[in-house]
Formats: structure tokens, C-alpha cells, sequence
């Protein structure tokens, strides 16, 4: 067992908290981004054939930037669940293993969102026009 | 003629439905596969005393419920995707185009001619075999959905909107289709029935439907005595006429080449060549149109069209004559 440190110095940090959300946050961001900028081109924009090739670029590039930022915050996720030598659940009553929790779903949370992500770009992927 | 009494999206005779049913089958058959082995596996936990590796078990969590979902979902999607470019292109240029407006609750049908005339029926739709067919889908009140279920999939209609479906039947029959948005008290009887036929069984139909009633009535020239009963017929046939128009029918229901032209209610030009009655709610026999006629709430609660029970027996065996006559 770990020495259990007093219950003062586990105080919830907010910061880390707030990162938990970031790649959620971006996976809701890339879908709306997406579906919203082939909504208006395609209601407005499109020529007659429906072409949707700048939509597809568009999504494209969202996609690399949201992939990047939960990639970056995926790392950070990861170092903190690596911090200092404890085992799984992160558990016990410290900020130090509450650091490592928070990290390890925030990792969690970076895999899932970046799979939804690619998801929602397969779907522009495939379909070529507005129709 | 066959006639499909029930309908089912997995009696395919679609391109649309096909793809669909297809979809259904590798779903339904992946769902038991991984049924059988979840259950399995819970059945293995609870029976077995054998002592488990630590590891093979958290490969068995990560692997199981993780990336086997993942990646049967990204199959299955897939799959799916790839099949909406080609279900949803719209048929080529130059192919048959049908306008369908929902009303609650029947279907006002627009075909439009080689020659850019609209066509007016309801309640029924001819389709040639094996050719791609450009639907033009709205709804003059609320929302309603259309749907062929053995043809393809369904679309909304909206008010102030023209959505598209492309349809292309493989076979001949006679299918059922049926509105798929509740819209109503009279939402599930607001249905209609779909012919497909070969192509010159279309195009004489489409002919037909072009005419208006006083092109048809070729010259009595009926010399033969045995045809007594048959123009006996016929004057029924001219006092139901008569009983259309003394009694507002035709404020509500267009019977072109006469005055009758209401829009409230379905085009009658034809009436007598339809399958159905109250938007395939009856199948079209003088007995049940004397019903409809004469009870008409009782068949479709809800119905747009008032109740005509002060019709006396006799006006409405001419208006049964009459109708049953309009080919
Ligand atoms: C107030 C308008 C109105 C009047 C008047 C009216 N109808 Fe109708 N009628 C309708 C509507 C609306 C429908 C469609 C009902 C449905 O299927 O929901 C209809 C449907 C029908 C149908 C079935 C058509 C089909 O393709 O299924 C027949 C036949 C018919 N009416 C005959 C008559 C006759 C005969 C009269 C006169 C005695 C009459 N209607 C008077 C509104 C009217
Ligand atoms: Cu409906």
C-alpha cells in the first residue's frame, strides 16, 4: 500500500477537471463544423451537379485540426496516468493519484473522441455530392 | 395480376429494397452472431472454476469491449455509406417524373408527359418495369412520409419543400404503399396502391389517364338487342352524372371534360380504373363504393370528405354507375 497523504492536499483541481471535457468538446466542435458548413454550402453554394469537393476539403482540414489537439491532449492524458509508479484503479485518496485518473480518462475519453471523429469524416468521404 | 396483399420491405421488387433488405440480413445475422457469443461467453463465466489469466482477461475487456465494436461499427457504416451515393442519385435525365403531394389523408399524383403536361390522378401509381422513376415529394398541409416499401426506402413530405426518391422496380405486381409519418387521425388508412406493369401496359395506361371523360364515350352504336341491360347501364350512368353535380361533388372532386373541377379532393377522371377507394383503404367493387358513399366516417374516421348519408338509395346507385363507369 501507498502512504495515504491527508485529505487536504487531494483538493479537486479544476484544471484538470476542464481538461477532461477538451476532447469531447472537440469531437462535438468537428461535427457541428462539419454538417453545418455542407448545410450552408449546400443550400446555397453547390452548383446544379451538387459537387461537394470544397466541403470535402473542408472537413478534411477539420479533421486534421481536431485530431491534432486530441492527440496533444491524449499526451497529456497518457503522461499523467504514467506519473510515478501506481497500478490501476487510481484510486486512493491523493491529488497525485487523482492527477492520474483524470489523466487516464482523459486519454480514454481522446481515443474515443478521435474514433468518433473519423466517423464522421468517413461519412464525407464517401459521399461525393449533396445529394 | 399479382397482387402483394401484405407489404414488406424484404419482399423486394426494387433496386432501393434490395440494397435495404441486404443491409437487414448482414445486420440481423451479425446481431445473432454476437448475441450467441456474448451469451456464451456469460454462460463460460458462470460454469467455469478454472483460474484465469489476468492478462488474457483484460485482452478479453479491451478486445471485446472496445475495439471489436469499433470495428464492426466502421464496418457497418461503411458499408452503408458506400450504398447512399447510388440510392441517392437522382434517376437520369429524361426519366419519368412523378409529382406526389401527402394531403391529409390521400395523395394527390402528377405525372408529367414528354411534353412537360402535367397529368392528374390519386391514390395510385403505374410504373413501368426496370427503368429509373424521379419522384417530386411535398405535403399541402402537415408532414407526411412516402414510402413503397418493397420498392425502396421512404421520404418525408414537407410543406413548402420538394424532396426527391428515386425508384427503379425489378418486377411487375401490385404493391402496397402507405404514408409513414404520423400525420392524424386518419394516418394509417392513408395508403395507396402501386402498379407495375411492362412498358406499353404503361404507356396505354398513361394514355388513357391523359384523356378527359368526353374523348371516351365513343357514339352509342349499340344495334344489338341483347345489350338492353347494358344501356340501361348507361342511363344510370347519366342520372349519377346528374346527382354528382346537383348534390357538390364536383366542388370538391375534378372530373376533366366536365365542370367538375374541385381540387379539395382526389381527381375522379379515372376513378373506375383505380384499384382502390379512400386512398387504398377499400378495394374498389360497386358494394364497397356504395359504402364508402354512404358511410363514409364510418370507413375513414377522420375523412375530409363530409358524410353524404342524406343520399337516397337510388342517387347513390347512379353515382355507383356513374363513378364505377369513369375508366
Ligand atoms: C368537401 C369536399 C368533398 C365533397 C363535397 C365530396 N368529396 Fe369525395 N372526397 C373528398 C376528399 C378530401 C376525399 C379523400 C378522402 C380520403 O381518402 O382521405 C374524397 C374521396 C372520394 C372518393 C375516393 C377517391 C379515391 O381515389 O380513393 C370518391 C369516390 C368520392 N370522394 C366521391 C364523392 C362523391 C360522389 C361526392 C358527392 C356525393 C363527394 N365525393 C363529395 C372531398 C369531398
Ligand atoms: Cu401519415
Amino acid at each position: 500500500m501507498k502512504t495515504t497523504k491527508p485529505a487536504a492536499d487531494g483538493l479537486l483541481s479544476s484544471a484538470k477537471l476542464w481538461t477532461l471535457t477538451f476532447a469531447p468538446l472537440c469531437w462535438a466542435a468537428h461535427f457541428l463544423a462539419s454538417y453545418l458548413t455542407s448545410a450552408i454550402y449546400c443550400a446555397k453554394y453547390a452548383p446544379a451537379d451538387g459537387d461537394g469537393l470544397p466541403i470535402r476539403i473542408a472537413v478534411a482540414l477539420f479533421t486534421v485540426i481536431a485530431l491534432s489537439l486530441i492527440a496533444w491532449i491524449g499526451g497529456i492524458g497518457l503522461r499523467a496516468h504514467h506519473m510515478g509508479e501506481t497500478k490501476l484503479p487510481h484510486d486512493d485518496n491523493t491529488s497525485r493519484s487523482e492527477q492520474r485518473f483524470l489523466g487516464f480518462a482523459t486519454l480514454l475519453l481522446s481515443l474515443l473522441s478521435g474514433v468518433a471523429i473519423l466517423f464522421t469524416a468517413l461519412v464525407f468521404v464517401i459521399m461525393e455530392t449533396c445529394h | 395480376m399479382h397482387q402483394s396483399s401484405f407489404q414488406s420491405a424484404l419482399d423486394t421488387a426494387g433496386k432501393g429494397a434490395e440494397r435495404i433488405a441486404e443491409l437487414f440480413y448482414w445486420m440481423a445475422g451479425g446481431a445473432t452472431l454476437i448475441w450467441i457469443v456474448t451469451m456464451g461467453l456469460a454462460v463460460y463465466a458462470i460454469l467455469s472454476r478454472r483460474e484465469h489469466s489476468v492478462r488474457m482477461t483484460r485482452w478479453l475487456v479491451i478486445g471485446g469491449g472496445a475495439v471489436v465494436p469499433t470495428v464492426v461499427l466502421a464496418g457497418l457504416l461503411s458499408y452503408a455509406l458506400v450504398m447512399l451515393p447510388e440510392l441517392q442519385r437522382p434517376a437520369p435525365e429524361g426519366s419519368l417524373t412523378i409529382e406526389v403531394a401527402g394531403v391529409r389523408w390521400w395523395w394527390r399524383v402528377n405525372y408529367i408527359d414528354n411534353t412537360g403536361r402535367r397529368i392528374p390522378t390519386a391514390n395510385e401509381i403505374y410504373l413501368p418495369v426496370d427503368q429509373p422513376v424521379e419522384f417530386k415529394l411535398t405535403s399541402e398541409d402537415v408532414i407526411h412520409s412516402f414510402w413503397i416499401p418493397s420498392l425502396g426506402g421512404k421520404v418525408d413530405m414537407m410543406p413548402g419543400r420538394t424532396n426527391r426518391l428515386k425508384l427503379h422496380p425489378t418486377r411487375t405486381g401490385v404493391f402496397s404503399g402507405v404514408c409513414a409519418e404520423f400525420c392524424g387521425t386518419a394516418h394509417a388508412q392513408m395508403r395507396f396502391r402501386v402498379v407495375v406493369t411492362d412498358q406499353q401496359t404503361f404507356d396505354d395506361w398513361l394514355v388513357g389517364q391523359a384523356q378527359e371523360l368526353a374523348e371516351r364515350r365513343e357514339p352509342s352504336a349499340n344495334t344489338d338487342p341483347a345489350d338492353v341491360h347494358q344501356s340501361a347501364a348507361e342511363t344510370q350512368a347519366a342520372i349519377g352524372k346528374t346527382t354528382f353535380f346537383s348534390r357538390g361533388c364536383s366542388a370538391c372532386h375534378a372530373i376533366r371534360g366536365t365542370p367538375a373541377d374541385g381540387v379539395v379532393g382526389p381527381d375522379l377522371t379515372h376513378f373506375g380504373s383505380r384499384l382502390s377507394i379512400g386512398a387504398g383503404v377499400l378495394d374498389n367493387t360497386p358494394e364497397n363504393l356504395r359504402l364508402w358513399l354512404s358511410d363514409t366516417h364510418r370507413v375513414k374516421p377522420g375523412v375530409q370528405m363530409p358524410d353524404f348519408q342524406t343520399l337516397r338509395g337510388d342517387e347513390v346507385d347512379s353515382l355507383v354507375h356513374f363513378l364505377g363507369a369513369l375508366k
